[in-house]
């Protein structure tokens, strides 16, 4: 056998392994936070998996491992994933970041996706969410719903996205009833039903009849139900099982066309890394249904605000805005740039409190 | 007729044999609990137990187990020793956090310079963090008589806050964008509590918790202090007859236990984990009171139970991902070793009788 034939042949071979490869299905690994039962932020993940799969059917297969603890397990949970031959591996929470570029480090072929996160590498894209962009609409309804003017916040982690959200949400319902205030209570979980729960309650206790959340879990909401006289917004899922009341609307994360796009990159091998922050115009922030609850003029400048956040027309963050302290934040007419907004780590003013330190 | 019947001693052999007898337990319903979830119960259990073993990715799950593992050993053979004299500290998790907090603050404060002294120094206060955390149930119980239990597992709350604290303010890394969270000690090459032979697992803390068991061991068979220990546990009265200060075992058992966990968590935050963040806490501290009683609270016993449960983590988390199986289902699987364990412990002071009683 010559040379060239021998040759000619590997090359055969391997061009019928790779066409082999390419009809091989394309593997998808999601490494979550919590369960996928928490109805909030790791079941909306969770309903994007089961989209791709429903988009590609035969031609995927994804897999998942849930209530990952951030740090080394989940650096083995993706190396585990790798291994097993993913292509493509979302991870879906903020402290999966380095982990995530460990492992992307160790596996140059397979693609990550962080949520949430700021680092990236040739194959470590980052998504997140506008979730402030529906805050405002929140904030809205709320300002306008209040009776007592006190709104109940429960944050999570006092972190940029957090604050965020509770600057957007405050800004807007100042807008509409200058008297409001915020009370917030830092839970310092992300899902923790019980401690949700007593958080939602003490506020109630201090007079709040508004309960926004930035936590996952639906214990707010049984909170407010059985306080009676409390409106709630869903947080990261719809949460219609509270509907209408306390539930009024919600905060809807849609994963699935970022999800379903980014494995179609990857089967055509197109997928290249990237940083992507959408809102609620490329509908991966939605905003759920408005009850009748709310009264219908209320409802009608909501959804108004909605289209115009959507079209681009109107920033939740537009001067004239100062700082907590006093100090000039915005201009009259100008427009936050997204780096401040991405390390944001100060109340507007009116805002009552410190951010924990 | 099945009755128990006191033995007049433990039986040694039950003794050993019940952890044996846990783990086939947990098998078989474990592997029933899966059937029951539509999976082949057969393939489950080998999935958890086999494949990080002997499966294709073997070589790198078995440095994994010793990642996993050692933090349990080391917490764990800290923790037997208070058990065996009836001092129970229930706090390791946050003289762990604590241990990682002084070790991490002891090499970030000389960030960036580089020294060979910075590793040996992060040891030392990571000892110390968990050492002077335990100190606290110790000197309150010595004192004032208090519960160790309850003063050592409220403390484990004030350190998560501490934990939270420190990740926000103080140790937040300056040039992390307003994320909470330290720098990362694994890019910090002086404070990198890295592999000694890479790809092997083998870092420090193994070795520490390696040398903990020797230690242990040969505190318990060979020296006073550990007839001490052990006296105390079983007869406490005739201990004090023969001279045991129970004041100064209080201490020292307290102060072990938390200078061992601290040393744990520093080594993880130096090491796997890197960062001290919120969330940096995943319960080891816990769990290690479950290998402690699974490993009988021997020094060998522990070394082979921490890598049991550490080999149901990773085995669970691929059977999660290869079966499908729910993470519920997994911490059930887990709970049933220490619930069987406990039941079985029965067969250790009591024998199983057939027939009726007999007639006295």
């Amino acid at each position: 056998m010559s040379f060239t034939k021998l040759m000619a042949t590997a090359a055969l071979t391997l061009g019928l392994a790779t066409g082999a490869f390419a009809q091989d299905k394309t593997k998808v690994g999601f490494v979550f936070v919590g369960p996928v039962g928490d109805g909030g932020w790791t079941y909306e993940h969770n309903q994007a998996r089961l989209a791709v799969e429903e988009e590609f059917g035969d031609q995927v297969e994804t897999v998942f491992v849930e209530s990952v603890a951030e740090g080394p397990d989940s650096e083995r949970v993706m190396t585990q994933m790798a291994l097993d031959g993913a292509d493509l591996i979302f991870t879906t929470s903020f402290g999966y970041m380095d982990p995530t570029i460990n492992v992307a480090a160790k596996f140059p072929d397979v693609k990550f996706e962080h949520a949430t996160g700021y680092k990236r590498a040739d194959n470590v894209s980052t998504y997140s969410a506008r979730f402030y962009e529906g805050r405002a609409i929140q904030g809205h309804i709320a300002g306008s719903m209040t009776e007592s003017n006190i709104i109940g916040y429960i944050g999570s982690f006092p972190i940029p996205e957090v604050i965020r959200g509770i600057n957007s949400a405050f800004i807007h319902a100042k807008k509409v009833n200058p008297d409001v205030e915020f009370k917030i209570i830092w839970a310092y979980t992300w899902f923790d039903p019980a401690k949700e729960a007593d958080a939602a309650k003490v506020l109630i206790e201090q007079g709040a009849d508004v309960i926004l959340q930035h936590t996952d879990s639906t214990a707010p909401q049984a909170a407010a139900q059985e306080a009676g006289d409390v409106i709630t917004f869903g947080q990261a899922s719809d949460m219609f099982q509270y509907a209408p009341l306390p539930r009024v609307s919600s905060i809807i994360d849609d994963w699935a066309p970022y999800y379903i796009a980014r494995t179609k990159a990857v089967m055509d091998g197109t997928w290249t890394s990237t940083d992507t922050w959408d809102g609620i115009g490329p509908g991966m922030v939605g905003i759920g249904e408005i009850t009748d609850a709310v009264p219908a003029d209320v409802k009608d400048e909501a959804l108004a605000l909605k289209d115009a956040i959507a079209s681009g027309e109107y920033h939740p963050f537009t001067g004239p805005l100062k700082k907590q302290d006093g100090s000039d934040w915005l201009a009259e007419g100008e427009v936050a740039d997204d780096g401040t907004l991405a390390g944001m780590n100060f109340y507007v003013e009116g805002l009552t409190g410190e951010i924990p330190q | 007729m099945m009755r128990l019947e006191k033995r007049p001693q433990p039986s040694r052999a039950m003794a050993l044999a019940t952890p044996l007898l846990a783990v086939l337990a947990t098998m078989v319903f474990g592997g029933l609990l899966f059937a029951v979830l539509g999976e082949d119960p057969v393939q489950s259990i080998l999935t958890i137990f086999w494949q990080p073993l002997f499966g294709e990715f073997a070589f790198y799950y078995r440095p994994q187990l010793l990642v996993k593992g050692a933090p349990l050993v080391l917490i764990a053979m800290g923790l037997a020793l208070g058990f065996r004299a009836g001092i129970w500290n229930i706090g390791a998790e946050g003289q762990y956090i604590m241990g990682a907090i002084f070790g991490a603050a002891a090499a970030l404060v000389f960030y960036p310079l580089e020294a060979w002294w910075i590793f040996p120094l992060m040891v030392i206060c990571g000892g110390l963090g968990g050492f002077l955390w335990a100190m606290i149930p110790g000197l309150l119980k010595v004192k004032f008589g208090t519960n160790e239990i309850l003063v050592s597992l409220m403390l484990v709350y004030v350190a998560e806050q501490f934990l939270s604290s420190m990740s926000l303010g103080l140790l937040k890394n300056p040039e992390g964008y307003g994320f909470p969270g330290s720098r990362n000690l694994q890019q910090y090459a002086s404070a990198h509590n890295a592999e000694i032979v890479s790809g092997t697992g083998m870092h420090w803390g193994v070795v520490a918790a390696f040398i903990a068991v020797i230690f242990a061991y040969v505190l318990l068979t060979r020296h006073r202090l550990g007839f001490a220990i052990r006296v105390t546990g079983e007869a406490p009265r005739a201990a004090k007859f023969g001279g045991v200060n129970p004041a100064r075992l209080v201490l020292f058992c307290l102060g072990t236990s938390g200078l061992l966990a601290g040393l744990a968590g520093m080594f993880e935050v130096a090491g796997p984990a890197g960062q001290i963040t919120i969330d940096f806490n995943v319960g080891y501290g816990f769990t290690a009171i479950i290998v402690a009683f699974l490993g009988r609270l021997h020094p060998v016993g522990i070394l082979l139970a921490g890598g049991l449960m550490a080999l149901t983590y990773i085995g669970g988390d691929i059977a999660q991902s290869q079966l499908g199986l729910p993470a519920a289902a997994i911490q059930v699987f887990q709970g049933m070793l220490l619930f069987f364990l406990l039941a079985l412990d029965v067969l250790t002071n009591y024998r199983l009788r057939f027939g009726a009683a007999e007639v006295a």
